[in-house]
């Protein structure tokens, strides 16, 4: 059968844009829109929102694996269309809402999620879920695997997710290369490499814009050689500082492997401008192993972190403003971890990020 | 398992072997829902197409876990019209796993405020049963619905099936990207604009951006309703849209009361008076309060703990901050205050906004290098020549505090105050007639 040059021509996009979210909010969320007069909340899990106009609405709250499966997606559709009135949302960090109008109706749509393995909570001073970036299952460049670190990570912090037993909301983020995308945190668990990438040599004339690789780098480690009679790339590795920004452009200069890429955890990130302006996280241990699929040592040190910020801040303290009161010294301290010159900021900047006073924590 | 032995057990029917995955098995138990039973569900339950792509992805993951590397790279795929929004991924272990050799993501462009209908959400999933793996991420890290796991072919038959029931690309590249907004207005009483209308008015006016990458490099906007910044704009976005308020914040004396009554006097002092990053509340012998409003900044912390007994004030706009971004390649930055004020209530106001993102993201098409975000640039020319370009006038908001450098040419300091004085004076004069 011939095909008429309609039949192969491509559809041309419908440039639509972002969509109009009012046909898919709530009919309450809707009415009341930009009429809201103040919330609390019932339960960990679970936010009252009460309009000017006397309308309430009841949020549930569950954590998700993010990455969902058509099954998944249609069991909590379900659930939406049993228990909830047919709408949910997600928040910034992956987890669903669902809105109900009624209290009586909170309690058997709790049960419901529960019963099909969706965890309450993650509201106000709770771990809620982590930040997380693609990794092994789909990112070109990882060093490792975000959707396992979170899953581990998740299973071992559920009880601060289901409940808000935290001095404030304690948020974690995780990143598979240092580029980072993951974000900043209260607590930061990000691949750090400590070895320059290999280069393999045959591939670079063929595969990379040198001219581009020369200019990604931080540090202008990397100059155009000759290496075995063809172009390639080469590396001053006394000043590479193995941040993996050339390996994006140049795939062949590996950066990640086995023995050389590692984890390091930060802390004390935050993105509120509530109390203290917005900080980024900073170091607190690096070198542990890349360990997976349960990443062992890394989740004993964030346990750990966790422990000593939990019993010891203050109400509303977040985990920068927790160590600000308290001190570096006593961070160290109390977590076992290690101070080392590594913990001395070398970047562009790093002399405002010393101690130019006679302030000091006994 | 030794490597290259992926073969694993012989079919019983028609359907290949499975490869074992003795690493993401350990991934199932446990309390927190488990991305790796959602995939094998799909591997063993979902179409049939699901099956084989999901059976080969598998295959590969549990690779990565044994060897601690990953194995996609990146190529050239997209739709009839556009040059970005999908990310290629070819396996570079397709020779073992040829069913997933192509595993690209459609990044989707989600409604502001992430709300979903049951409706939508299960023709997303029919959609992507039919023409992907049967995966998708609700959201990426920029917002983006992520439709994982599809074959060149299919691409475009995916993407003319989102389309036609309203969804679009969103951004990959060197391209303005997808954005988000906070719940907002649509469910928090701490919302200081209509978020849902900035987003989509600046976005859908600069989608060329979007669809055609032609920018030096990413362009992110973000959109808050308020200084607690819920979807982390001022670290995450080129040009970050911050709700806040001019006026007084507004107190419910009586909810104040009912507050300390309940939590204690030590508590509210602790947790509301000492906590003010500037000082400006105190609590009376009678258990109300008393706020220094021009002492105030609007940081949230005090209407956060007292939800009910303050809020913010009538006066409402947004505040503006440009540059923010991730490491490459200087290292984090985080953005900088360059409008601490403008109203965005009417229809002239929104407009404003859309012309002054407009101008913003041609200032960064003229002036960034290559592979430069803005806030780099900024660094790089100084933010005086930025201001300079896109006519905004100087503002101590801008800053900590001044320079504390004497290492700056100051022979133009006389003409500099006296466009500060006329401005004042301006401003003075135009408050005099309004009211």
């Amino acid at each position: 059968m011939s095909q008429t040059a309609e039949d192969v021509k491509p559809r041309t996009a419908d440039e639509v844009g972002v969509p109009d979210p009012f046909q898919y909010m709530h009919p309450t969320l809707k009415e009341n829109y930009g009429a809201w007069d103040y919330h609390d909340r019932p339960r960990a899990g679970v936010l009252r929102h009460v309009a000017k106009s006397g309308d309430v609405i009841y949020t549930v709250r569950a954590g998700t694996q993010r990455q969902m499966d058509v099954f998944t997606i249609r069991k909590l559709a379900d659930i939406a269309d049993n228990f909830a009135e047919g709408f949910v949302r997600f928040t910034t960090r992956s987890n669903i809402e669902y809105m109900v109008t009624k209290e009586e109706m909170v309690e058997p749509l709790i049960d419901a999620l529960n019963d099909a393995g969706f965890p309450i909570g993650g509201t106000g001073a709770s771990v809620s879920m982590i930040s997380h970036t693609q990794g092994w299952l789909h990112c070109d460049i990882p060093g490792t695997d975000a959707s396992g670190v979170v899953k581990g990570m998740m299973d071992m912090l559920h009880n601060e997710f289901i409940q808000e037993k935290m001095p404030n909301r304690l948020k974690i983020t995780t990143s598979c290369c240092q580029i980072n995308c993951g974000g900043q945190g209260d607590i930061a668990i990000n691949v750090q490499y400590t070895k320059p990438p290999k280069i393999n040599h045959d591939l670079v004339a063929n595969v990379c814009e040198r001219p581009s690789v020369v200019a990604r780098c931080p540090v202008a480690a990397i100059r155009p050689a000759m290496v075995n009679g063809k172009p390639s790339l080469e590396i001053d590795e006394k000043k590479c500082v193995c941040c993996g920004a050339c390996y994006p452009p140049c795939p062949p200069m590996q950066i990640n492997s086995v023995e050389s890429t590692k984890i390091a955890i930060w802390v004390g990130g935050k993105h509120s401008n509530a109390r203290t302006k917005p900080t980024f996280h900073k170091l607190a241990v690096a070198n542990l192993p890349n360990n997976a699929p349960h990443w062992p040592e890394v989740k004993e040190v964030v346990g750990r972190i966790v422990a000593a910020y939990k019993s010891d801040a203050k109400h509303w303290e977040r985990m920068g403003e927790w160590i600000d009161r308290i001190g570096w010294p006593r961070f160290f301290e109390m977590t076992e971890l290690a101070f080392t010159k590594h913990h001395l900021d070398i970047w562009t900047g790093a002399r405002h990020t010393m101690n130019h006073s006679a302030h000091i924590h006994f | 398992m030794k490597d290259g032995d992926h073969a694993g057990d012989k079919p019983e029917t028609g359907k290949p072997a499975i490869h074992p995955t003795p690493h993401l098995d350990q991934l199932e138990d446990g309390p927190w829902p488990s991305f790796v039973t959602g995939i094998k569900k799909l591997r063993d339950e979902g179409s049939q197409n699901n099956q084989l792509v999901m059976n080969d992805l598998l295959g590969q993951l549990d690779m990565s876990y044994e060897n601690r590397m990953g194995y996609w790279k990146g190529g050239a795929v997209s739709v009839f019209g556009y040059g970005g929004g999908v990310i290629p991924r070819f396996s570079e272990v397709a020779d073992k796993f040829p069913e997933s050799k192509e595993f690209h993501t459609l990044r989707v462009m989600p409604p502001p405020g992430f709300h979903y209908t049951t409706d939508l959400l299960r023709n997303m999933a029919d959609i992507w049963e039919e023409h992907g793996s049967g995966l998708i991420a609700f959201h990426g890290q920029s917002g983006d619905i992520m439709f994982q796991g599809c074959t060149t072919e299919n691409t475009q038959k995916a993407f003319d099936a989102l389309n036609k029931i309203g969804f679009d690309l969103g951004g990959a590249g060197p391209a303005l990207r997808t954005s988000m907004s906070c719940v907002g207005a649509a469910r928090c009483e701490q919302s200081c604009f209509d978020e849902q209308r900035a987003l989509r008015g600046v976005i859908n006016n600069l989608l060329d951006e979007m669809h055609r990458p032609a920018l030096p490099y990413k362009f992110k906007f973000k959109f808050s309703g308020c200084a607690n910044d819920c979807v982390n704009a001022i670290h995450r976005s080129d040009m970050a849209v911050i709700g806040t308020w001019r006026d007084d914040i507004k107190i419910n004396q009586e909810k104040v009361k009912e507050h300390v009554a309940e939590k204690g006097r030590k508590y509210t002092i602790d947790t509301v008076v000492s906590m003010c990053p500037t000082r400006a509340i105190s609590l009376n012998d009678d258990d109300t309060i008393e706020i220094d409003n021009k002492s105030c900044v609007r940081c949230m912390h005090c209407i956060n703990v007292m939800t009910k007994a303050l809020s913010p004030g009538d006066d409402k706009g947004v505040s503006i901050l440009v540059g923010g971004k991730r490491s490459l390649k200087v290292g984090d930055l985080m953005g900088i205050m360059v409008i601490p004020f403008m109203k965005l209530e009417t229809d002239e106001d929104f407009e404003t906004l859309e012309t002054l993102a407009e101008d913003m993201v041609e200032f960064f098409a003229d002036n960034a290098l290559e592979h430069e975000r803005i806030g780099e640039t900024i660094d790089r020319i100084g933010l005086p020549a930025f201001l300079e370009a896109m006519e905004i006038d100087v503002d101590p908001n801008m800053v900590a505090h001044p320079t504390t450098s004497s290492y700056v040419r100051t022979d133009d300091f006389d003409e500099e105050a006296a466009k500060w004085f006329e401005r004042k004076a301006q401003e003075a004069g135009l408050q005099i007639s309004a009211e």
